[in-house]
């Protein structure tokens, strides 16, 4: 289980970038963050799994709090905690399976990470989870070479060959068209159900959101506006979300 | 609505503005320096015209191309080597001095004076530097282009690694990769290109370059260059050029051809 207690970050004095979010996902719950450009939604995610440093709370794993481990604990922390990221951030020169084995350094020594010493059941399970994410006749491929929607599909290959308890997902289908997108959304839901693994997915696309998460946090200049199952979310509790006076202003 | 169309109309101004200050710039340097523009600019097809009779290539210079040729490969071997050299240095010191990869805010500004002071001392000053401690010699030529190319790839290098890396490095970061595992699998492969396409424009720059430090060292197609220039053979003079501006262009070609391929 996944506890964020009292979350609290600032990047300038004065000026919170998050107040006291408080919220916890269970295993193969899929949970939606939504809320305005700016709101904090890419702070809370790279907080859980430290790659910002936030400055007051818990983020508790199964317990055990990610924000007080020393390096070693950190990295075995976040071999735990899968990311996939907007622009996909997949090593383009390497070929499809380089970059889902990159999911394993975490695991290996120095040395052998360095130098991509994988053993073959690293390698056989890398070519497992790219046939369930569809992309088995790929696995030679240069990254550069796919599409958008193939390119997401790597990175969660990625994430899902670290044997994740969580996997965090950056806006993971803004760069992407209609189709890509839901075909993303699905293999997250369905993988989440799958490996019984919690994901939290920051998205802009609410009708996406409802369609596929369990539940739906709403986050609003830093703070928790509404925490709420997707179907129970309604058009005014949205409304209290999204500023109107862009509509204002053209009126 | 009338404040743009004033806007446009004295951005007008002011580009006249601009242009007639140029002009009198020009106007008063001339007068200054005592520079005749109207003799001086026919005084160009002269020049040139002497040029070509002067420094035309004879047959007697075509049987000094063996020589040219020796030299000339060895002063492509220095700019060559020197770079690769320059090349494996400045890609350490970018690592430990980049923003994304380095050790912190302070060797980042360091590493960054470093590269600058070897880059903004000219490459003629570093030469004649050099010349005291190591005398005319090849070596003396590889240290100067050595330096430079290093102040020149350190900078080059780091914001190649900020611009490019920065995303896979943050998501092998996230997977619970180290340090040396993060620089191997992700910032070297995915900074490659740049990489080599930088190393091959210092080396067609370096040729050119080497052979101005060889006039200076007495080495290399630069010495051959001021042996002939010195000595009033300005037909030899001329072979070399020529031979000079086919090697660069050659490895002009070359050099794009490798990079249609790696990118």
């Amino acid at each position: 289980m996944l506890e964020v207690k009292h979350l609290t970050k600032s990047y300038q004095k004065d000026r919170p970038a998050l107040t006291d979010i408080t919220f916890s996902v269970e295993p193969g719950n899929f949970l939606a963050i939504i809320g305005p450009s700016g709101a904090g939604k890419t702070t809370i995610l790279r907080s859980l799994n430290q790659l910002i440093r936030d400055d007051h709370g818990q983020i508790l794993l199964d317990g055990s709090d990610i924000r007080s481990d020393n390096k070693a604990q950190l990295r075995k922390h976040r071999r735990q905690i899968g990311m996939v990221f907007q622009n996909y951030n997949l090593v383009e020169r390497l070929t499809v399976i380089e970059n889902v084995l990159h999911g394993r350094l975490g695991y290996k020594s120095t040395f052998a990470g360095m130098f991509g010493i994988y053993s073959e059941d690293e390698k056989k399970e890398a070519l497992d989870l790219l046939d369930k994410v569809g992309l088995k006749d790929f696995a030679l491929q240069r990254c550069s070479e796919l599409s958008g929607g193939q390119k997401q599909r790597v990175g969660i290959a990625r994430s899902l060959i670290q044997h994740p308890k969580v996997i965090l997902c950056d806006e993971p289908i803004a760069s992407l068209d209609p189709a890509s997108s839901h075909t993303v959304m699905q293999l997250l839901k369905d993988l989440t159900v799958e490996f019984n693994i919690i994901c939290v997915a920051n998205l802009h696309q609410i009708d996406l959101a409802k369609k596929y998460a369990d539940r739906i946090v709403g986050i609003r200049q830093g703070k928790l506006v509404f925490d709420e199952e997707s179907d129970m979310l309604s058009e005014e509790i949205l409304e209290t979300l999204y500023d109107q006076t862009t509509s204002k202003e053209l009126k | 609505m009338s404040s743009p169309i004033k806007f446009l109309a004295q951005k007008h101004r002011k580009q006249t503005a601009i242009i007639a200050v140029i002009g009198s710039i020009y106007l008063l340097s001339s007068w200054i320096l005592n520079f005749d523009s109207f003799s001086g600019f026919t005084a160009v097809p002269r020049a040139f015209n002497w040029l070509g009779v002067n420094f035309f290539p004879t047959s007697a210079s075509v049987e000094l191309l063996p020589q040219i040729w020796k030299k000339l490969i060895e002063t492509v071997a220095l700019a060559v080597s020197s770079t690769v050299v320059a090349a494996i240095i400045a890609l350490f010191v970018a690592i430990l001095g980049s923003k994304a990869t380095g050790i912190n805010g302070y060797v980042h500004v360091v590493v960054r004076g470093i590269a600058s002071f070897f880059r903004n001392i000219p490459l003629v000053a570093w030469a004649m530097i050099l010349l005291f401690s190591f005398k005319q010699s090849d070596f003396t030529g590889f240290l100067a282009l050595l330096l430079m190319t290093v102040g020149y790839l350190i900078r080059a290098f780091m914001e190649i690694i900020e611009d490019e890396a920065s995303e896979t490095m943050m998501a092998l970061k996230a997977t619970g990769a180290s340090y040396f595992q993060v620089i191997f699998q992700a910032v070297l492969p995915q900074i490659m290109p740049s990489l080599i396409s930088w190393v091959l424009y210092m080396i067609e720059n370096n040729v050119r370059d080497a052979t101005l430090v060889g006039i200076l060292t007495g080495t290399g197609i630069g010495f051959v260059f001021d042996l002939y220039f010195k000595s009033f053979r300005f037909d030899a003079v001329g072979m070399t050029i020529l031979a000079i501006i086919i090697v660069v262009i050659t490895l002009e070609v070359l050099s794009n051809q490798i990079r249609k391929v790696i990118l």
